[in-house]
This record gives C-alpha cells, sequence and structure tokens, in this order.
C-alpha cells in the first residue's frame, strides 16, 4: 500500500464504477433526504418541515421514536447474539476442516451450499421445517415436550429466527477463517512442534493471531448482514408474534410502503443508514491499521 | 498439521446438522400434498415428480426463472467489466481521494436494501425501466460494483507490479497489456468475482420483487403463487425452492478451490 507511484489519471479507470454507483446511490439518497425535511397534506404537495422527523424520531417519548428505539434494540440484540454464536462456531469448525485431501472439495462445495440460496427460498425452507406437522425441527422439539410454536411464541420465534441465521451464515466465517488458516505457512507448525507447543498454545500463538484480518472482515460482514435482516424473519414470523421479531429493516418497509409515511420513513432511513456508516468506518480503520502494521 | 478423528466426526455431525433442512424441503417436493399432510415421514415412501413436471409444463414458471437468470447475468457482466479498470486502479495507482473513494464503495455494499427500496422505486419508475430486467441489474450494482471492486483488488495485488514494469519495457501499449498479459494473469480472480456476482444478484429478493410487478417477475417472487386461498401448496413450494438452488449449486462447483479466498475479498 506504500510506495504506489501517483497517477491521478487513474481517476479514468474508476469513472465507470463511479457512474454506476452513484447513480444507485446518490439518486435514491437524495430522495430519501428530501422527503425527510418535508411533510405532505397528501396530493402531492410538500412543504418544509425542517428537522422536526428527526426530533420525533430521536425523542423515545414520541410513538415513532419508541418504536425505532425498540426495534434498533431488537436489532442491536440480535446482532450481537448471532455473532457470540457464529463467530466461536465458525472458527471451530474451520479448524476441524482437513488441510489436504479428496474431502475437502466436498466439504467446502457443501458448506457453501446454504450461502447460495435465495433469501425467501431459505425463509421457505425453515418455515416448513420448523412447523409442529409437517416440519422435522418443530415436530422433534415439540415430541420432546418442548413448548415451541414459532407463530405464537415470542422466544420460540425469536430463537428460531437466530438458528436461521446461524444455519444460514456460519459457513461464511468457516470459509473465511479457512482462508485465513491455509495462509499460515507450514514451517510455523513444525516450529511449534519442535517447540513442543500444546494444541490450545497453537491456537492461541500462531493461529489466532494470523486469523485477526480475515475475522475482521468476518465480524463487518456478519454485522452488517444481521443488523439488516429482513426477508427470513419475514417469511417465517411476518415481525411476529406482536412485534417480538420486528427488526430495524422490517419496521422501515413497514413504515414506509405499508403505512406510505415517507417523511418518518425518511428519517429512521437516514438515522438507519448514519449508524451503518459508522460501524464500517470502524471497522475500515481496523482493517487498514492492521494491514498497515503488516507492511510495516 | 495431524488431525486425529475427533475433529473429521464433529465436522460430519456439522455438514449433516447443515444439509437437514435442505434435504428436508427436497423431501417435501417429492410428495404430494396429500401425503404430507397425512403425516411426518422421515424419506418420501412414495416419491413422485409431480410437481416439477407441473413447473416445467407452465410457461410462467420457465419464464421467471428465465428473467432472474436474465437480470443475473446482465448484472454480472456490468459488474466485472466496470471493476476491472478500477480495481486495477485502485490497486496500482495513488490518487487523489483514492481512500475515500474505496471506503464510500464499501459502505454502498453495506447499505440496508430496505433504506433503497422505495426511492428505487420511484427512480426506475420515473425512467420507464420499472418491471424490466434492467432494472434489478441496475439497482443490484448498487452492491455489487463496489463487491466486484474489492475482490478484484485483492486478486490484482497477488499479481507482482514488476510484471508491469516488464511488459512497459518490452513495448506493449496498455489496452494490450492489459488484455493480453494481465487478465489472463487474474483469470482466478475474475472466476472467483462473476461466481460472487451471480450469488449476490441470486439471493437478493427485496429489489427484486420492489422493482418489478407482471412480465419481469423473478422466480422467487412467483412461488408466492403456492399461498392460495385454498391453503399451502407445501409440495409445489418445495418444488420452486429446490430448483432455485440448483444454479448455485452448478456454479459453485467450478470455483470451488478459490471461494474461501473470494469470500475473505480477495486479501488473505
Amino acid at each position: 500500500m506504500t510506495d504506489k507511484p501517483i497517477n491521478n489519471r487513474a481517476w479514468f479507470f474508476v469513472l465507470p464504477v463511479l457512474g454506476f454507483v452513484l447513480f444507485s446511490s446518490i439518486i435514491p439518497a437524495m430522495t430519501v433526504v428530501n422527503y425527510s425535511i418535508q411533510d405532505t397534506m397528501g396530493a402531492n404537495n410538500f412543504f418544509w418541515n425542517g428537522d422536526a422527523w428527526f426530533r420525533d424520531l430521536l425523542n423515545p417519548s414520541t410513538e415513532i421514536g419508541a418504536r425505532f428505539n425498540d426495534a434498533l434494540f431488537r436489532t442491536l440484540a440480535f446482532s450481537f447474539t448471532c455473532l457470540a454464536i457464529e463467530v466461536p462456531l465458525g472458527i471451530a469448525m474451520a479448524l476441524c476442516l482437513p488441510r489436504k485431501g479428496w474431502a475437502i472439495g466436498i466439504a467446502l462445495v457443501v458448506m457453501a451450499l446454504p450461502l447460495l440460496i435465495p433469501f425467501n427460498v431459505v425463509g421457505t425452507i425453515w418455515q416448513i421445517f420448523t412447523r409442529q406437522d409437517i416440519g422435522l425441527f418443530g415436530a422433534a422439539l415439540t415430541g420432546l415436550g418442548l413448548h415451541y410454536n414459532v407463530t405464537q411464541d415470542a422466544i420460540s420465534a425469536w430463537i428460531t429466527i437466530v438458528v436461521i441465521d446461524v444455519w444460514h451464515w456460519t459457513p461464511l466465517v468457516i470459509l473465511l477463517s479457512y482462508a485465513g488458516l491455509r495462509a499460515i505457512p507450514d514451517a510455523f507448525y513444525q516450529a511449534a512442534r519442535i517447540d513442543g507447543a500444546s494444541r490450545w498454545a497453537i491456537f492461541f500463538n500462531i493461529e489466532l493471531p494470523k486469523l485477526q484480518k480475515v475475522l475482521v472482515i468476518a465480524v463487518l460482514l456478519r454485522f452488517m448482514q444481521t443488523f439488516m435482516i429482513y426477508t427470513e424473519p419475514v417469511v417465517v414470523t411476518g415481525g411476529g408474534p406482536g412485534s417480538a421479531t420486528t427488526f430495524l429493516s422490517i419496521d422501515l418497509v413497514k413504515i414506509a410502503l405499508g403505512q406510505v409515511d415517507l417523511g418518518n420513513a425518511a428519517a429512521m432511513s437516514l438515522v438507519y443508514y448514519l449508524i451503518t456508516l459508522t460501524v464500517c468506518w470502524v471497522f475500515y480503520t481496523i482493517m487498514t491499521q492492521i494491514e498497515r502494521r503488516r507492511d510495516a | 498439521m495431524r488431525q486425529g478423528l475427533v475433529p473429521k466426526f464433529i465436522l460430519f455431525v456439522y455438514l449433516a446438522l447443515l444439509m437437514l433442512p435442505i434435504y428436508w424441503l427436497v423431501n417435501m417436493s417429492l410428495r404430494t400434498n396429500s401425503d404430507i399432510m397425512s403425516g411426518l415421514e422421515l424419506w418420501p415412501h412414495q416419491p413422485t415428480l409431480e410437481k416439477y413436471i407441473a413447473i416445467f409444463h407452465d410457461p410462467s414458471w420457465i419464464h421467471a426463472f428465465g428473467v432472474s437468470l436474465t437480470y443475473v447475468a446482465i448484472n454480472t457482466v456490468i459488474s466485472v467489466t466496470v471493476a476491472l479498470p478500477a480495481a486495477y486502479a485502485f490497486n496500482r495507482y495513488a490518487f487523489v481521494g483514492d481512500k475515500h473513494l474505496f471506503f464510500w464503495l464499501l459502505t454502498n455494499l453495506m447499505a440496508p436494501a430496505a433504506v433503497f427500496a422505495m426511492p428505487f422505486f420511484q427512480l426506475y419508475y420515473a425512467i420507464g425501466l420499472f418491471d424490466t430486467v434492467w432494472a434489478v441489474a441496475l439497482a443490484h450494482c448498487l452492491f455489487n460494483v463496489p463487491l466486484a471492486v474489492w475482490i478484484l483488488e485483492g486478486f490484482i495485488g497477488g499479481v507482482p507490479r514488476e510484471i508491469d514494469e516488464t511488459a512497459a519495457i518490452d513495448g506493449y501499449s496498455f489496452p494490450r497489456f492489459f488484455v493480453r498479459i494481465f487478465l489472463p494473469l487474474i483469470a482466478n480472480g475474475i472466476g472467483v468475482t462473476a461466481f460472487f456476482c451471480f450469488m449476490f444478484s441470486w439471493i437478493e429478493e427485496l429489489l427484486a420483487t420492489t422493482l418489478t410487478s407482471a412480465n419481469a417477475l423473478p422466480f422467487a417472487a412467483v412461488m408466492t403463487r403456492a399461498y392460495s386461498v385454498s391453503g399451502m401448496d407445501w409440495s409445489l413450494l418445495s418444488a420452486a425452492g429446490v430448483l432455485t438452488m440448483i444454479p448455485g449449486a452448478v456454479v459453485i462447483w467450478f470455483v470451488r478451490n478459490h471461494i474461501a479466498r473470494g469470500f475473505a475479498l480477495g486479501r488473505v
């Protein structure tokens, strides 16, 4: 990253990308900004509304503010739960993967399969799988005498969404960790064996430090994806029971497309987007720091 | 590193659990609805391909499948083509604003689709592309173009800069060098990038359904037809679900040796 030649004509190479991404991001973003500072009396009559939508949104004593607060809390709780399960599980499974041999190709393909299923089909799979009458998972849990009902019991619904996310996305963490593990030269392991290092010592002193970079990517991707989860809960629980699984994206779509409450939806979009942007920036900074330290 | 039997066993159990929901879907798709409702069966006792045949004989399903593949293909071609020179520029040169631009691209990759659903609808309606494959293909560029730039940049970083310099000394013009020498060197990276663009466009559903209504309805959206007034057509829903997994399973086989690196955005 350090001694690259300075060449501002490189901008010409970037222009096509800029064109495509700007078209898809700036114009819609301006639409949202536009709605967030205006109010309407219907019939396309908009007038200036200042920061009123934002003040409502960030004030927990208003209806929309309370709703936003709850949804944000639910989404964050969901993101952290998923990360806490997926990252350790992903690392553990990556360590179990053989380093060579015929089995590795098959294991990788099988593992990547859930990642290639359209989101709403993932929802459908689990909608069927968790039903008590025709689904194996639902029937098995009910058979064990557990109180399990996705559409009526909030705890069941919540756990189900977490299980779906773990099922769907842990393979991503495994693949990332596996890529990181494979980049460790054999010499490191040989040196450790000569020193008589234990398995734990190898893990904490060699593997974990080398995984640092891929793990930052994994945490970033997983945080973002869980933070914007939409389709799976919509298909499986519909955001319910009540609003137990109404995450930010779902609430936003309900307000914007369901109630056509454009001002509130737009203000919420922007705040939502700013949160993602901030988290993104933090991780990006950490990532470039790690890269710089390695280059130095 | 030598491994005992325990890790292999754990891995095997994990993979089996991973496949279980998918197996259940396949199981459902091979049974009739009355058979499904009559009770739990761990495997289909009287397997039937009835619903698959029904789907293949219904032009609207076939049309939707074609639509999905079309916008995915258009999007993949656009994303990889425009990302290639940009990724090269980011990796090889320093220029004004390069770091900020790179970060900005990343933020688009992370943009929640729900935020963009409503404005996208208005935008594509206004320019007359609503309900066409182009609307979906262009909308998916929002996250696929940045993704392609990121992965390709990682792979391009693996090619030593000396190669560029040697080619220049040997009298290659830049376009000729790029197409004849450079592209073959990062062929793996291009393959993996195309695979990822394919994948993310194929699995995305919120934008694809928001931007279409009748002509360009994606396959995944047609599936809602199984939710009818007369109750759920579980068997049909399962069969359609199984069909959506096939394109992914086919393409992944070709890139299986490189997917791990691709998921790491090329930077391992």
